[in-house]
């Protein structure tokens, strides 16, 4: 894979999960304590470059069939999931995801819990919803950054990528001190589900032993192959809710 | 303690698994038939593709009967 791919696929998804993160902690700063949010923020940093560490130099030390079995197997599910809600938010299946809905409903969860303080954490509550958000969707950040890493010998490139991600949009989220709503986040969401299934489908086969035609070259004839088949689902399913929607009035009219 | 160790494993269940399982077992049965066409000595690149093509109409279509 080439280094453009590999940044361009990881800045990706680390950018949409780096979205969520800031809309949960604009929310708990806003609504309660900035200095307890952003404590909760700097413990959840804490706690993934502990893992980081741990995991790198781990997966670095698998073999390279092995590594690629296991990891194009998980990126395979993980992206299939991706892609599924993706594809329904797309027909209309799905609410879209809306940041500032979301925002206005951790809002009003966040004020109605009274003020606890514990150590040097004045506010407990902005302070674990900060935490939890940004472990919970670091965590895929972390996943996804060393998984393509790992697979293509560039962990640094890869870091650089999701560490840019979240350093953008975490300056996006200061600047605006709103939830980034302007974010096409729907449609990152589709391209990462789209990527994560193609990388993962390519992988996950090499690592079980299989040989594409074309070796490498075989991978952009994957990812064009399931954009255009999860383009043509969106398509077909948008067509079988609009019938579903219509036959009732047909009956009536009829 | 007990139930801390199911929240536990619900929430890594939905990290991995997420909303259909379906789909994961489809993934380790595609990579496993991968592995045996190939230690068999038959071209086996297309069976993760065409697990694909299975698995996510399959259950999208679940999904949007549910609905």
């Amino acid at each position: 894979m080439s280094g453009g791919a590999l940044f361009l696929a990881v800045f990706l998804a680390c950018a949409v999960e780096a979205v969520e993160a800031t809309t949960i902690v604009l929310a708990a700063g806003t609504a309660r304590d900035w200095r307890s949010a952003l404590y909760g923020v700097f413990a959840a940093l804490v706690t993934l470059a502990v893992l980081i560490g741990a995991l790198g130099p781990a997966l670095s030390a698998v073999p390279l069939h092995a590594l690629r079995l296991l990891v194009g197997g998980l990126l395979l599910v993980f992206g299939l999931q991706w892609l599924r809600k993706a594809i329904l938010r797309a027909s209309g299946y799905k609410a879209l995801h809306d940041e500032e809905q979301i925002y206005a409903e951790e809002l009003a969860a966040a004020e109605a819990v009274p003020r606890e303080r514990r150590g040097a954490v004045t506010d407990w509550y902005a302070f674990t919803l900060a935490f939890k958000g940004c472990v919970l969707e670091g965590l895929e950040v972390v996943f996804i950054a060393l998984t393509f890493g790992a697979n293509d010998h560039n962990l640094p490139l890869a870091a650089l990528a999701a560490g840019a991600a979240v350093v953008v949009v975490a300056l996006a989220g200061i600047a605006v001190r709103a939830p980034l709503a302007r974010v096409p986040e729907n449609s990152m969401k589709f391209v990462v589900g789209v990527m994560l299934t193609a990388f993962g489908t390519f992988w996950g086969a090499e690592g079980a032993g299989a040989h594409w035609p074309g070796s490498d070259a075989a991978l952009p004839v994957v990812v064009g192959g399931v954009a255009v088949f999860a383009i043509a689902l969106v398509a077909a399913l948008r067509r079988s809710r609009m019938a579903s929607r219509s036959t009732p009035e047909l009956l009536v009219s009829s | 303690m007990i139930g801390r160790l199911r929240q536990f494993c619900a929430f890594w269940y939905d990290f991995v698994i997420g909303d259909d399982w379906r789909v994961a077992v489809g993934v380790v049965v595609a990579l496993g038939a991968t592995y045996g066409l190939h230690r068999a000595s038959v071209p086996a690149w297309w069976v993760v593709p065409a697990a694909v093509v299975v698995l996510l109409p399959y259950s999208l279509w679940r999904a949007s009967r549910s609905r």
